[in-house]
C-alpha cells in the first residue's frame, strides 16, 4: 500500500532511450571538459525546470570561476503542484540522474554533489543511498573514477516541506542551514553559492539529459522538438482524464494531442505549468508546449466541465500564501489580496473595480517580487479571470459553463 | 522536563553534532533527526542546538519556524499529512479527510488526547497521477477512498 520503488517499462526517444550505468561518465572522461561543453551547446539543452536557462552556458560559467572548491547541485525540490516527473527519474532511472551529477561535476570541476530532495520523498532515502554504496563499488564514484584524476562524490540532503527551497538561491540558503529565503541576484549561484563558492544548481530532468547527449552526441539530441526548444520533455499529466501519468513528449506538442493521448473527456481548462503556471481554456488548446509559446517544467492539470474554475483558483491561491516565504512585500501582501479577491468572487461581494485593481496588483508583483515564486504566482489568478469570464462572472458557477 | 531527559538530550544533539559537524549547514539535517525521533524540536533542544553550533538560539527558532516539517510544539507518535493540493483535492479528498477525522474523533490540525496521531494538511505531494494522498511519517499512501484510509489508520501504532 506504501509506495514502493519499482522499475516500469517506459519508452521514449531521449529519456527513456536506452542506457547503462557509467556509460555516459566513460565517455565524458575520454571527451575531457571542453568537448563536453561543446557537445551541450550544440544540443541546445535547456533547464528543465521552468526557467530555460542554457545547461552549457551554466556550467561553463561554473567551470570558469576561480575557487578552492566548487559544488553541483541536483534540484530534487520538486514541489509545483502537478508535477512528479523527478519523482519517475529518481526512482527509475537513477543511473541517469547520478551519471549526470558526475559528468556535471568533472566539467565544472566540483568535487562534491549535493541532492536536495525534498521532505515529502524521503521514503526513497534508503534505496538512493544503496544506489550510491553501490556506484562508489563500480569507482564511479569516490577517488580517481575509472582510474582518472578526478574525485567526486554525492550526498542526499532532505528538504522540510518548503516549496519555495526549489528556487535556487532560496535552496542554497536552506542547504547552508538558513531559512529559504531567496537571495538578490547578482551575484549569480555559478560565482557565489552554497557557502559562497560557485555552485551550478541543476534540475533532475536536465541532469538525466546529459548522459544520453555525450553518449549520442548533442546533434541527435537537437534533432528531437524544436528549433529552440530541443529535445524531448517529460511531461506530469494529471487530473481528468483516464491515464495519468508521466510521459516523454517532444517539444511543440500541441495541448489538444496531449488531451488526446491520455484520453480526457470533456476538457474545459488545461493548467500548464503547475499553480504558478498559465490556464488554456479550450479555445486555445491548439496552442504548443515549447519555449516558443507555452514554456513549462511539465506540469499538465486537465479539469473537465464539472468543475468550478474559482474553487481551483481559491485553492491555487491558498498554496501561494501559503508557501510564500514572506521576505518581501509583494509576494506576501500580494497573494493574500489576491486570495481575498477570489473569495470575494465566491460570495458574490465584488466589484469589477476592485477585481481589475486586483489584476494590476498581479501585474506588479510579477516584477516587484524577489524570486520567482512571487513573479509567477499572479498567472493563475489573471488567466483564469481572464480565460474563464463567463463562468466567474455571467453565470451560476459549479461547471455549469464552458468558460470562454 | 527532567534533568535526566535534559541530559540524554543533549548527549543526543553532541551525536549528531559529531555527525554532522558543528557547522551552520549541519542545522537542518540535525534538526531533522531531532524532529524525526521526538516529533518536535523542544525549546531545550533548540537551546542546545545553538549552544553546540555557536549560533544564537533565535536563529534556531527561526528555522524550525520557517519549515512545515519542523514543529517547535509537541506532536502525536504519527504525523498524518494529507494532500489537499488541487488534483487530490478534486479526486475524493473530502471524502478521505471526513472520514479520517470522524475515525479519530478530531479535526485536522490536532492532536489525539492518547498523543498516538496528529492530523495535518500538506500541499502536493507529487502523486498527483495517484490521488488522493497521504504521508504518516516518511511513508506515503495513495489512492485513497474512505474505507482505505481508515484501514490503514489501524495499522498506526
Amino acid at each position: 500500500m506504501t509506495i514502493k520503488i519499482k522499475k516500469t517499462q517506459r519508452q521514449g526517444a531521449v529519456l527513456f532511450s536506452e542506457y547503462k550505468r557509467g556509460e555516459g561518465i566513460k565517455q565524458a572522461l575520454k571527451l575531457g571538459r571542453e568537448n563536453i561543453l561543446f557537445e551541450l551547446k550544440t544540443s541546445k539543452l535547456k533547464g528543465r525546470g521552468g526557467a530555460g536557462f542554457p545547461t552549457s552556458t551554466k556550467w561553463m560559467l561554473t567551470a570558469a570561476a576561480k575557487a578552492e572548491e566548487k559544488f553541483l547541485v541536483c534540484n530534487a525540490d520538486e514541489g509545483e503542484p502537478g508535477t512528479f516527473k523527478d519523482r519517475v527519474l529518481i526512482t527509475e532511472y537513477p543511473e541517469l540522474v547520478f551519471d549526470g551529477m558526475v559528468i556535471g561535476g568533472y566539467t565544472i570541476g566540483a568535487k562534491k554533489g549535493i541532492v536536495y530532495l525534498r521532505g515529502e520523498y524521503e521514503y526513497m532515502l534508503g534505496e538512493l543511498l544503496t544506489y550510491l554504496e553501490q556506484m562508489r563499488e563500480d569507482n564511479l564514484l569516490g577517488e580517481k573514477i575509472l582510474g582518472k584524476d578526478f574525485n567526486f562524490d554525492i550526498e542526499i540532503r532532505l528538504g522540510s516541506g518548503a516549496y519555495v527551497c526549489g528556487e535556487e538561491t532560496a535552496l542554497i540558503e536552506s542547504l547552508e542551514g538558513n531559512r529559504g529565503e531567496a537571495r538578490n541576484r547578482p551575484p549569480y549561484p555559478v560565482n557565489t553559492g552554497f557557502n559562497g563558492r560557485p555552485t551550478s544548481v541543476n534540475n533532475v530532468e536536465t541532469l538525466a539529459a546529459v548522459p544520453h547527449i555525450l553518449i549520442k552526441g548533442g546533434e541527435w539530441f537537437a534533432t528531437h522538438g524544436t528549433d529552440k526548444s530541443s529535445g524531448s520533455k517529460l511531461f506530469s499529466i494529471s487530473g481528468d482524464c483516464e491515464k495519468p501519468g508521466v510521459y516523454e513528449l517532444p517539444w511543440g506538442i500541441k495541448i489538444k494531442d496531449i488531451i488526446k493521448l491520455v484520453g480526457a473527456k470533456d476538457t474545459k481548462a488545461v493548467q500548464v505549468g503547475g499553480a504558478s503556471g498559465i490556464c488554456v481554456p479550450e479555445s486555445q488548446f491548439d496552442r504548443t508546449l515549447g519555449y516558443e509559446d507555452i514554456a513549462t517544467g511539465g506540469s499538465i492539470m486537465i479539469f473537465n466541465k464539472d468543475r468550478d474554475m474559482i474553487h481551483i483558483l481559491k485553492n491555487f491561491m491558498e498554496f501561494f500564501v501559503e508557501e510564500s516565504c514572506g521576505q518581501c512585500t509583494p509576494c506576501r501582501i500580494g497573494n493574500v489580496k489576491l486570495l481575498e479577491g477570489v473569495e470575494m468572487i465566491e460570495n458574490n461581494k465584488y466589484t469589477f473595480g476592485y477585481i481589475n485593481e486586483l489584476k494590476e496588483l498581479g501585474k506588479t508583483m510579477q516584477v516587484a517580487s524577489k524570486c520567482g515564486l512571487g513573479q509567477s504566482s499572479p498567472n493563475p489568478f489573471i488567466s483564469i479571470l481572464d480565460n474563464f469570464t463567463d463562468e466567474v462572472f455571467n453565470t451560476k458557477r459549479n461547471g455549469a459553463n464552458n468558460g470562454k | 522536563m527532567l534533568v535526566t531527559e535534559k541530559n540524554s538530550l543533549t548527549e543526543e544533539i553532541e551525536e549528531l553534532c559529531k555527525e554532522h559537524g558543528n557547522v551552520r549547514s549541519a542545522l537542518l539535517p540535525i534538526l531533522q533527526a531531532v524532529q524525526k525521533k521526538h516529533k518536535y524540536v523542544s525549546d531545550f533542544a533548540q537551546q542546545e542546538i545553538a549552544r553546540m553550533l555557536d549560533i544564537h538560539p533565535v536563529e534556531v527558532y527561526s528555522v524550525v519556524s520557517f519549515y512545515s516539517f519542523l514543529h517547535s510544539e509537541p506532536k502525536g507518535r504519527n504525523i498524518i499529512r494529507l494532500c489537499r493540493t488541487i488534483v487530490c483535492d478534486i479526486s475524493g479528498k473530502e471524502l478521505v479527510e471526513n472520514a479520517i477525522s470522524r475515525e479519530l474523533g478530531i479535526k485536522f490540525g490536532e492532536t489525539t488526547k492518547d498523543k498516538k496521531v496528529t492530523l495535518e494538511y500538506t500541499n502536493c505531494l507529487g502523486m498527483c497521477d495517484q490521488g488522493p494522498a497521504m504521508m504518516i511519517n516518511d511513508q506515503i499512501y495513495t489512492q485513497l477512498n474512505p474505507e482505505k484510509a481508515v484501514k490503514i489508520l489501524k495499522e498506526i501504532k
